[in-house]
């Protein structure tokens, strides 16, 4: 187990080593994104920008057209929310080299309720022109898309999560920009996850697998850019496909699933997320219950469906 | 002299309690802010049981004062002095942060009867603040809107949009309290009057609002007679143009020598000894404390 968001901060420590023009540009949180070991490590290089997120991204536009690449640390709801409109008129309209560490994504923020619940973000930048859009599965992933991410010239969203989740892929992983992972074979049916939500469709198949149905597991961590071809190819052999996110089941993962398949390959299209509802505070495995996004509900929510 | 000797002592003892119901809250949900629910202690408690025109029997009475906790974190500090005042049973504290609960980890106005405004993500409450004072010029109401910001939140652009459309539009019954505990969450580094660099220091905030035209009171935060005589000033001047801004001197995480000018406790959850240790250091006895 590893949380995404000390991934994001070991591996901006990584990142500094290498690349001597890196800064990270902080919005008061720092000791909860865990950018502040990049500080420890640079303190040079650490731009505390204070409680202004729209600022502090009109900043790092400035810096990134020095050539400075500029990564931002602070909630996910501050950068898609509050400073939607300078990421996208300063940031994605510019092609900016900036990349946003959106670091509490999801249902799952520590308790901080509707306010602080992004999971409308995916809609939102996903929409944006020419912004990459990134959701790791588990922390060996957050590092090796982090690392994609400072190599690749533009912006780049990266939607991490706050607590630990258990780490699913082998230490070599390489990153593919625009790939479908896929992570277990099956037959019956096909589940698709994107992000922290990814390990818990791995459970919930083999639930699945307890009561006869074969499940194949996929991961879609790169939202934007994607390879259509590759999602449509892999998820062919299945007649009836399940998408599974912290997110709303608009314009998220479900949402992108059903657009790509309605144009190229149709077929019913299940998204299990957060209904058209706000969130609020409660423990994880509460919100997990709740939302019909924990391995058990997600398995019971398939049955249903294939038993109807 | 506004308040007499049993009235003051009578207000310390509420904020004594407070201070313990704030630990006590957060250990049992295991969730919430600590340091700026303690700094703004006595300037809730002032407003809920002296200041404010209010009836906890019934929230939603049109003419009562608007109060917006614009530092919507400090929600533990607001709910435990609501309970005090009779708004829901103190019992109810427990179901803080709990699935279903009408004491959300920000306060959220569609839950919870006596809230003006949700609140969580800073920078945004004195714009409704705004509207508050202003509709009431328009319906020829005078009720008072008092709006309480934290000092790093003062960073937010926002903030300054509201404070400039409240004196063009010369609303003297608008009051911004601000919690000048000198920390937030992470800021700068260095110390001042907490572990990490005081956020405005080198700035003259006082200065800064005046040159917006609201008329500035810096009192001590933590003074009873003190955020009386500001509130009444405030209040005596609602028909005038200029809104007050009330820039209140506090300690962050005040009350508790283990909280006291610590930025980790800005959020952090005490233990069970952290709480007993609370009720010493605060001079309650078990039998005295609610929860
Ligand atoms: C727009 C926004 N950005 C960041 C946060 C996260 N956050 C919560 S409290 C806090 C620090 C607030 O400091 P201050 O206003 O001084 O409050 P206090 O010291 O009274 O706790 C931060 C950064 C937030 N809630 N809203
Ligand atoms: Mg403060």
């Amino acid at each position: 187990m590893k949380a995404l968001r000390d991934a994001f901060g070991e591996t901006l420590v990584e990142l500094g080593g290498e690349y001597p023009n890196l800064l990270v540009l902080d919005g008061d949180l720092a000791n909860s994104t865990k950018a502040d070991r990049f500080e420890a490590a640079y303190p040079d290089r650490f731009l505390e920008m204070g409680i202004a997120e729209q600022n502090m991204l009109g900043v790092a536009a400035g810096l990134a057209f020095l050539g400075f690449i500029p990564w931002l640390s602070s909630f996910t709801v501050f950068f898609t929310h509050r400073a939607a409109d300078p990421l996208r008129m300063l940031v994605a309209q510019t092609k900016a080299n900036v990349k946003i560490g959106a670091a509490y994504s999801g249902l799952l923020t520590g308790y901080t309720g509707k306010t602080h619940q992004d999971v409308e973000d995916l809609a939102i930048v996903r929409a944006m022109p020419d912004m990459a859009v990134l959701a790791p599965l588990d922390a060996i992933e957050t590092r090796a898309m982090m690392r994609w991410a400072t190599a690749y010239e533009g912006p780049v969203y990266l939607r991490l999560a706050r607590d630990p989740s258990p780490i699913v892929l082998p230490e070599d992983y390489r990153f593919e920009a625009g790939r479908v992972l896929e992570l277990k074979k099956g037959r019956d049916i096909a589940l698709l996850g994107t992000g922290v939500e990814t390990p818990r469709l791995l459970e919930a198949a083999k639930l699945l697998s307890a009561e006869g149905l074969e499940a194949g597991v996929y991961h879609l961590g790169s939202i934007k850019p994607l390879d259509e071809d590759d999602l449509v190819r892999k998820l062919r052999p299945y007649p009836r496909v399940f998408t599974a996110e912290e997110h709303s089941i608009h314009g998220g993962l479900g949402g992108l699933v059903a657009e790509v398949l309605a144009a190229h390959d149709p077929k019913p299209v299940v998204r299990i997320g957060i209904p058209d509802t706000w969130g609020e505070s409660a423990p994880n495995d509460w919100l997990l219950d709740r939302y019909g996004l924990s391995a058990q509900r997600v398995a019971e929510r398939v049955l249903k469906e294939v038993k109807q | 002299m506004i308040l007499s000797e049993a009235e003051r002592g009578e207000l310390e003892r509420t904020a004594r309690l407070v201070r313990y119901l704030i630990l006590r809250t957060v250990q049992h949900s295991g969730a919430g802010h600590i340091g700026g629910p303690l700094s703004a202690t006595e300037l809730l408690v002032a407003l809920f049981f002296k200041i404010l025109r209010i009836d906890p029997q019934n929230p939603t009475w049109p003419d009562r004062d608007r109060f917006i906790l614009s530092k919507g974190h400090a929600a533990v500090g607001l709910y435990s002095v609501m309970a005090l005042r009779g708004y829901f049973p103190v019992e109810e504290l427990l179901t803080f942060d709990k699935g279903g609960s009408r004491l959300q980890g920000h306060p959220d106005m569609t839950r919870l009867p006596g809230l003006d405004m949700s609140s969580g993500s800073l920078g945004q409450g004195l714009s409704p603040g705004v509207g508050y004072a202003l509709g009431a010029r328009l319906l020829n109401k005078d009720f008072h809107t008092w709006v309480m910001l934290g000092d790093g939140e003062l960073q937010e652009g926002m903030v300054w949009e509201a404070v400039h459309t409240a004196r063009r539009y010369r609303l003297g019954n608008l009051t911004a309290i601000v919690d000048y505990n000198g920390l937030q969450q992470y800021g700068w580094r260095g110390s001042g009057r907490g572990d990490r660099a005081d956020p405005w220091a080198g700035f003259p905030l006082a200065e800064v609002f005046q040159s917006f035209g609201w008329r500035v009171i810096e009192i001590d935060g933590h003074d009873f007679e003190a955020i009386l005589g500001a509130a009444a000033v405030a209040r005596e001047n609602a028909a005038g143009e200029q809104p007050t801004a009330i820039i209140a001197w506090t300690t962050k995480g005040k009350g508790l020598s283990f909280t006291e000018g610590r930025h980790a406790w800005h959020s952090k959850v005490p233990s069970e000894e952290d709480v007993r240790r609370a009720m010493e250091e605060l001079g309650l006895s078990p039998e005295e404390v609610p929860l």
